[in-house]
Parts: structure tokens; C-alpha cells; sequence
């Protein structure tokens, strides 16, 4: 069981190796969510298995996605696609493609291995944490749907395009 | 009545004060009356306190009032506080006195001038300080008035700033007295060091106490003193200011370079006298200071052309006796000379300012002539101040004053032939350049028209000065006279030690008595006979080779400005060019460089770029962290 | 049960924290930047993770859940602040928003 975990690090650390060193800004997002997986892995076999679904969700699902939507809106160095588009090998879908298989053994091992001994919820559950997070932690609860309220609102007015005219000042 | 002495010298201030605050807002009479009215008060007020101290006398031969603390810090007490005896009072009469009058002529002659207000006020506080070094109790004011009239004596010279020549004149006359000022300052840390005190009467009785003499420490002492002296009164060598301070107006040469201000020194040497008389080789170099100074001021007065040329080289010339005189230990006989000599210089120079007036703004003699007739009581007037400057025999009174001089440079015990000889010289130098200058200017056809001639004022104090003149004298007659009248060596003995006379030579009396007035007399018999009888061997005798070669020598003073500017004025600009980028400054524009090389530097960092700035937070948090860690 | 010394998960959380350092600092273009920040934001979360694992509490998650509340609500601002700047000065290249140096 240790070694899942040994390889699940491993995964994480090679994949946030080729976000880093990447030149194409949608390759490196697509490592980056697998290297995500494989933390939501990681956290799963830690006892947290609420952390690892909102991992998948909110992490992956969401702010990856977000990530992707904009870097597509800004459409840059089509240089750098062009010129890698020539380069286009089978290698490069393989790089994710590879650690992502491993992260599916693993998690089949996960589900199958043993007679169910295995609990999911060693460590611990939704429920213990739901608990403590409207019991102690509500005020913290609340401060974060204001944080997210004052995010959208803000993400919302930055982003809107030149509808008024900001004074055009960098020339100075 | 000794409590209104501090009245004197603040009357004048007061006057200054008024006069440089709101003068130029005053009408000129009123300026006139401020400033000729303070001074009169102040001569009666000194008039009416010597009538009080003469009355005093013997019983209390001195009267010492503090005014006001000056300073009080460390071992140094020094207050505002005056002293009255023979020696401040007479030079107190003569100050307030003479003073009066020129301001009284300079109402008159200064009436056209815009700077009228300001003239009066600077005179005023010209005034102030002189009486503030004479009465001064303590070395520390003497100084202090000292300094004050050097300072108007800048002012005063510089009067007309318009023209930069007078500018100059002003600027050498305060740089040259300054030399001496300087070594004077050093004397005065000299003697506080040693003795502990600035007080004067103190200091003669410590210094008597501590120091033998012709022991070492009164030596330098007395000769840093003289330095100062010799700075202020214009001796050698530092005598080059007085002819060029000609370039002020006329009462300013009257009053500050003729009466009073060039004979600080000799004040000061005088009251210091205990000092002095510690150190006999110092006296020698009085002496001789004053000895060659005169002869060489008398050859000079013999070339010049400028009528206030001549009688400022006979001013250094006259206190050159006054320096003989201390130097021998003939105190009474300096302090008398003195007096007499402002009575008769005053009144030469008002006289010259007159003629000057008249001729409009004339100076040179050779120009001038025949004003016997036009303007008598000028001329006569200045025939009696020639003739007491000349010491013509018995009627003069400076026949009294500067042949006891002449007399007692023989017969002292630390005089002797040799002084002799020289006073002698100099008395007859002094007749053939006087009467050269009566001949130039009153006799002989007239070659520039008369336009003004003077009024009341001017002859009124003219006057006066020349009865003062003709009679003063008769205080002090020597024995060979009928009888001898010694009212005023009597006087001054209340402060000044009386002369000591070598025994043997005291019965040569009478014949040096003779000799000395023949000389004068024989100095106006030749000088009127190659001015006015053989006016062209006279000119031929000039127009020689060596005639020329004399003649440019001693017009310039026998070459000191040159020698001076050789051996000071051009090593010192030499350096100054070379610093002319402030070497010193230098140091302090490394730090600015500093500063400006730092911020280079530092701006470098200021790139715009945010991993830059990433990186300086990274780097900066793990040595933090590591601190914290390690540490 | 995992049975792994906690300090092998915190070991993983340190690396990761470094590398998605290493790319905030070594890399131009501003996506990458942010993708840098998003890395280094995980690894800290699963440092929570595993401290609460260690101590058996759900503490360790709560401070996860409010890491990625902070995360999201980030990202969302930031993204759009790189799309006010593409708007400025037409690249992804940080250096080149340099008007404040000197």
C-alpha cells in the first residue's frame, strides 16, 4: 500500500517537472492537471478523501479549465504553435498520457485491492469534517463566500473589455 | 560724576543708532544736529568730569566703574567696565574735543554729499569705539574699540564706494592694520595664559610679580603688543595704508588718521608701559621703530604731490616721535606730543580740506598758488599749524611738545646719540616739507581759481583749533626757560612713570635746546629759498639723474608696496589660483559623489521587472527563514 | 492502513513548492507565472493534508477547503487582470511590463 503513494510522488513531481519546463502553455495546463490527479490520489491515500473529490472538482475541474479558457482567448505566440505544430509527434500526447495511465492502475488497485478492508474512510470522513467545519470554523466559512463574492466581482470588471476609456497614461 | 562716564562713549552710539536707522529719512539739518549734538554733549560731559577728577586729584588718581558683564566663562571674567585717570582723561578731552570741532567743520564740507546721514553716523560710531579703547579697563574691550575702529576707518576710507579705487584703499588699509591686530590677539592669549587675567591694572601688577626683566615671556608679550601697534599706528613696517587712506573724506582723515585713531598705538603702549618696561630690548625696538619711521616718512613728505599725501606721511612721521619718545622712556613727553600734534594735524588737515573745497576737488599743490590772498583765514590758519608742526621756536606748541621729545631721546638713560641725531634729522626734514607745502599752496601766482570759499562752521572750528595750537604748549615749558612750567608732566605722573634722565647729560640742557630750534628755523630759510627764490635750480636739482632716481623712491614710500607685493600679494594669489576649485571643498563633494554613485547603484535594481522583484522576496524570505532557522 | 512517516508527505510538499517556485521565477510569459503560483498554493494545501493526517483531525482539510476557496477566487481575479494587461501591451511577456523601473 506505501508504495502507491511512492509512485503517486513520483508522478506528481515528473509532471510538475514538464509544466515548468514547457514551452506550449496548453501542454504544461494538461500536465499540470495530471499532476493534480495524482495529488488527489496522494490525498485519498492520506485519509482525506472529501479533499481529494474537491481536489478533482474545484481544482482540476474548475481553475484548470478557467486556465485553459484563457490562454485560448489570448491566443499567443501562434509563432510557437506553428512552429511546434511541424514538431507535432506522437511523443508529445504521450507525455501526459503515460503518467495518466499509471494514475489509473493505481486507482483501479485502489478500488479492487483487498476485501474491502480497506475504508475509505480511514482517516477522516465528510461527515467528521462537515461537523467541525460549521462548528469552529464558520465565521472562516463565511469570510471565504465573501472572499469568493468579492472575487467575482472583481474577475467581472477587470476583464470587461475597453467599455470605458481608461486614460491612456504609459507614455510618460 | 564719575557715574555718567558710560554717558560718554553711548551718546555717540546713540547717535549712530539713530542716524543708520533712520537717517536717510531725516532732513539734513536734523542729521547734522544729531550728529554734531552728540558729540557736543559728550565733550561737555568729559570737560565737566575732568573739572571733577582734577579736583580729585592727588588723593584719587583713579576711578574704575563696571557697567555691564561681558563674559564670565571659564577662568575669563571680563565686564564693560571703564577707567578714568590722567592718561584716559587727556586722550578722552582730546577724542570728545577735536572731535567735536571736525564734526562741526564736516557739517559744512560734507553738506553736499548724499551719503550725509550715513557719513554722520559712521563718524559717531567711530567715535564710540575710541572712547571704548581708551577708557576700557580690560585688554579684551580695549580690544574691542580697537577692532571698532579699524572697522570704521574701513567704512569711513571706503566712504565714496562708487569709485573702486577707494574701495581698495579701504581693503589695504584694513588687511595691513589686520597683520597687527592679529599679532595683537596673540599677545592678549599670550598674557591671559600666563598671568590669568585681561584686566589692566591687574595684569601690571601680576606680570610684575611673575616675570623678571628681560626674561623671555615679557619680551614676546611686549613685542606682540607692538605688532599691533605698529599696524594701527602706521609705523614700520607696517605703514603702507596711511597715504592710500587719503582717499576718504577730508574730516576723515582729520579725525581718524591724524588725531585719534593712529595713535591708539601709542596709547596703548603707554597704558601697557609696565609691560613694556619689562622688556628693555623691546623699548630699544620702539624706539628705533619709531626713530627710523620718521626720517623715512620725512624724506617721502618731501616728494609728494597731493597736498593730503604730505601731511599723511608727516602723520606717520609725528607718531614716529611719539613711538621715539615711549621707546625712551619719555611717557609724559609721548602723551604730550600727542596731544599737541592732534591740535595742529586736525587743523592742517581741515585746512587742506578747505583749500581742497575751494579749488574744487583739487589736490595736487603744484596746481594750487596764491591763496594768501584769496582765502586769509585759511591761510593763516594753516601758517599757524605749519609752524607748530615745524616746532618753530617759542611760539608754537610744538616747539614745547616735540623738542622735549628731541631733548629727552638724547638725555634719557635709554637714549642717546644716535636717536638724537635721527629726531634732529626729522625735525628738519619736517620744516622743509611743511613750509614746502604752505609755499606750494598759499604763495606764489595763483594757477587755479578760487569757487567756493568756506563758511562759518569751517572757520569756527579752524579757529579754535589753531588757538590750541599756538597756546597749548605753555603746560609744560622746559627749565631752561624762565623757570620751567611742568603742569602737565605733573599731571600724567599720577599714571606714568616720570623720566629718568641720565645724570651726565643733563646739563646740555640749554645748548640742544638752541640746536633743535636752529634746525627748524634753518629748514624754513632753505625751503623758502629754492621754492619761492630759485624755483628753477630747485627743478633742475629734481630733474637729475639721481634727483629723478631719489625722487621716484621716496614718492612711493621707499618701495614698500612694491616689496610687499613681491614677497606677500603674489605668493598668495599664486596659491589661491591653484585652489581656485577649493581643494579643501573637494572633500566634501566626495560624499556627494558618494551619494550619487549609491543611487547608480541602487536604481539599478529598480528594473520594472516583477521576477526581479520575485526574486529579491524569494531570496530575501530564505535568508530570513535561515536566520530564523540557524540562528 | 497507509502507515507513511509524515515527513515523506511534507518532503513532496516541499519539492513541489519549490519547483512551482522555480517557475514563477525562471519563466517570462504570465500564464506560466500564475501556473507557478497555482503550483506552489496545491503543494502548501497538501502540506495541510498531511499534517492533518499525522494528527487524525479534519483541521488539516478545513484549512485545504479554505486554501482552495482562496485559490479559485484568485485565479479568477488574476486572469482577468493578465487579460487587462494583454489588452495593454499586447504580449505575455512579463519583462516587457516594465514602465515602473527606475
Amino acid at each position: 500500500m506505501n508504495v502507491l503513494f511512492y509512485i503517486a510522488a513520483s508522478v506528481a513531481v515528473i509532471c510538475t517537472i514538464m509544466v515548468i519546463t514547457n514551452l506550449n502553455a496548453v501542454h504544461a495546463l494538461l500536465y499540470l492537471i495530471v499532476s493534480l490527479l495524482s495529488l488527489a490520489l496522494i490525498f485519498f491515500l492520506l485519509g482525506a478523501p472529501f479533499a481529494a473529490a474537491l481536489e478533482v472538482i474545484v481544482y482540476a475541474g474548475a481553475i484548470m479549465v478557467l486556465f485553459v479558457f484563457v490562454v485560448m482567448m489570448l491566443n499567443p505566440e501562434s509563432q510557437t504553435i506553428r512552429s511546434r505544430k511541424q514538431l507535432l509527434r506522437p511523443w508529445i500526447w504521450l507525455g501526459p498520457a503515460v503518467p495518466a495511465a499509471i494514475l489509473l492502475g493505481e486507482l483501479i488497485y485502489v478500488l479492487t485491492a483487498g476485501s474491502g478492508t480497506f475504508s475509505v474512510n480511514a482517516g477522516v470522513g465528510p461527515h467528521a469534517l462537515s461537523r467541525t467545519l460549521f462548528g469552529p470554523y464558520v465565521l472562516g466559512v463565511e469570510l471565504a463566500s465573501i472572499l469568493l463574492m468579492a472575487g467575482l466581482v472583481g474577475a467581472y470588471h477587470l476583464a470587461r473589455p475597453e467599455a470605458r476609456r481608461m486614460p491612456e497614461g504609459d507614455d510618460r | 560724576m564719575v557715574q555718567l562716564l558710560w554717558l560718554i562713549p553711548a551718546l555717540p552710539l546713540a547717535g549712530f543708532v539713530i542716524l543708520a536707522l533712520a537717517g536717510s529719512r531725516l532732513p539734513r539739518r536734523l542729521s547734522a544736529v544729531t550728529g554734531v549734538g552728540t558729540m557736543g554733549v559728550s565733550a561737555a560731559l568729559t570737560v565737566w568730569i575732568a573739572a571733577g577728577f582734577l579736583q580729585g586729584l592727588p588723593g584719587h588718581p583713579a576711578y574704575s566703574r563696571i557697567v555691564w558683564s561681558w563674559l564670565a566663562v571659564g577662568g575669563l571674567k571680563v565686564g564693560i567696565s571703564f577707567y578714568l585717570d590722567a592718561l584716559t582723561l587727556t586722550m578722552m578731552l582730546v577724542i570728545t574735543g577735536v572731535g567735536f570741532f571736525i564734526h562741526l567743520y564736516a557739517a559744512e564740507y560734507m553738506a553736499e554729499d548724499e551719503g550725509f546721514s550715513r557719513f554722520f553716523a559712521y563718524m559717531n560710531l567711530f567715535v564710540c569705539a575710541m572712547l571704548i579703547l581708551v577708557m576700557a579697563d580690560n585688554l579684551l574691550l580695549l580690544y574691542l574699540g580697537w577692532e571698532g575702529v579699524g572697522l570704521c576707518s574701513y567704512l569711513l576710507i571706503g566712504f565714496w564706494y562708487t569709485d573702486p579705487a577707494n574701495g581698495y584703499a579701504a581693503r589695504k588699509a584694513f588687511v595691513v592694520t589686520r597683520v597687527g591686530d592679529t599679532a595683537m590677539a596673540v599677545g592678549l592669549f599670550l598674557l591671559f595664559d600666563q598671568l590669568g587675567t585681561l584686566q589692566i591694572q591687574d595684569l601690571m601688577i601680576r606680570a610684575q610679580g611673575a616675570w623678571t626683566a628681560g626674561s623671555f615671556l615679557p619680551t614676546i608679550a611686549a613685542l606682540l603688543l607692538l605688532g599691533g601697534a605698529v599696524g594701527k599706528s602706521a609705523q614700520l613696517p607696517l605703514q603702507t595704508w596711511l597715504p592710500d587712506a587719503m582717499a576718504g573724506p577730508t574730516p576723515v582723515s582729520a579725525l581718524i588718521h591724524a588725531a585719534t585713531m593712529v595713535t591708539a598705538g601709542v596709547y596703548l603702549i603707554a597704558r601697557t608701559h609696565v609691560l613694556f618696561t619689562l622688556a628693555p630690548a623691546v623699548m630699544a625696538v620702539v624706539a628705533i621703530v619709531g626713530a627710523a619711521t620718521l626720517v623715512l616718512a620725512g624724506f617721502s613728505a618731501l616728494t609728494q604731490k597731493d597736498i593730503k599725501r604730505v601731511l599723511a606721511y608727516s602723520t606717520i612721521s609725528q607718531i614716529g616721535y611719539m613711538f621715539l619718545a615711549l621707546g625712551v622712556g619719555a611717557w609724559a613727553a609721548a602723551v604730550f606730543h600727542f596731544m599737541i600734534h592732534a591740535f595742529f594735524k586736525a587743523l592742517l588737515f581741515l585746512g587742506a580740506g578747505a583749500v581742497i573745497h575751494a579749488m574744487n576737488d583739487e589736490h595736487d599743490m603744484f596746481k594750487m598758488g596764491g591763496l594768501r590772498r584769496e582765502m586769509p583765514l585759511t591761510f593763516w590758519t594753516f601758517l599757524i599749524g605749519s609752524a607748530s608742526l615745524a616746532a618753530l621756536p617759542l611760539v608754537t606748541s610744538g616747539f614745547y611738545s616735540k623738542d622735549l621729545i628731541i631733548w629727552q631721546a638724547f638725555a634719557s638713560v635709554q637714549g642717546g646719540i644716535g636717536l638724537w641725531a635721527a629726531a634732529l634729522a626729522g625735525a628738519f626734514l619736517t620744516s622743509l616739507y611743511t613750509f614746502r607745502m604752505v609755499f606750494l599752496t598759499f604763495a606764489g601766482p595763483t594757477r587755479t581759481p578760487v569757487t567756493k570759499r568756506p563758511g562759518r562752521a569751517i572757520n569756527i572750528a579752524m579757529v579754535v583749533l589753531a588757538v590750541l595750537s599756538l597756546f597749548a604748549g605753555f603746560l609744560e615749558i622746559p627749565n631752561t626757560l624762565g623757570g620751567g612750567v611742568h603742569l602737565f608732566s605733573g599731571f600724567i605722573q599720577n599714571t606714568l612713570p616720570a623720566t629718568v634722565l641720565a645724570v651726565s647729560r643733563e646739563a646740555y640742557e640749554s645748548l640742544f635746546e638752541w640746536i633743535s630750534g636752529g634746525t627748524a628755523l634753518l629748514g624754513v630759510a632753505i625751503i623758502y629759498v629754492l621754492i619761492l627764490r630759485v624755483p628753477d635750480f630747485t627743478s633742475a636739482l629734481a630733474g637729475s639723474p639721481t634727483g629723478k632716481l631719489l625722487h621716484r623712491y621716496w614718492f612711493s614710500g621707499w618701495g614698500f608696496d612694491a616689496l610687499y607685493d613681491r614677497i606677500l600679494v603674489r605668493p598668495y594669489v599664486f596659491l589661491a589660483r591653484i585652489d581656485r576649485d577649493d581643494i579643501i571643498d573637494s572633500f566634501f563633494d566626495l560624499i556627494s559623489w558618494f551619494g550619487g554613485l549609491a543611487h547608480r547603484v541602487l536604481s539599478i535594481t529598480q528594473n520594472g521587472r516583477m521576477r526581479t522583484y520575485a526574486a529579491g522576496l524569494a531570496i530575501g524570505a530564505a535568508v530570513v527563514v535561515g536566520m530564523a532557522v540557524l540562528l | 492502513m497507509i502507515t507513511i512517516p509524515t515527513v515523506h508527505a511534507l518532503l513532496l510538499a516541499g519539492v513541489l513548492f519549490l519547483l512551482g517556485f522555480i517557475g514563477v521565477m525562471v519563466r517570462r510569459n504570465i500564464i506560466f507565472i500564475l501556473l507557478g503560483l497555482e503550483i506552489m498554493l496545491n503543494a502548501s494545501g497538501l502540506a495541510f493534508i498531511a499534517a492533518g493526517f499525522h494528527w487524525g483531525r479534519p483541521d488539516g482539510q478545513i484549512m485545504f477547503l479554505f486554501i482552495l476557496a482562496m485559490a479559485a477566487a484568485e485565479v479568477s481575479v488574476g486572469l482577468a487582470l493578465v487579460l487587462q494587461l494583454y489588452h495593454r501591451i499586447h504580449t505575455l511577456d512579463a519583462d516587457q511590463a516594465n514602465k515602473m523601473r527606475g
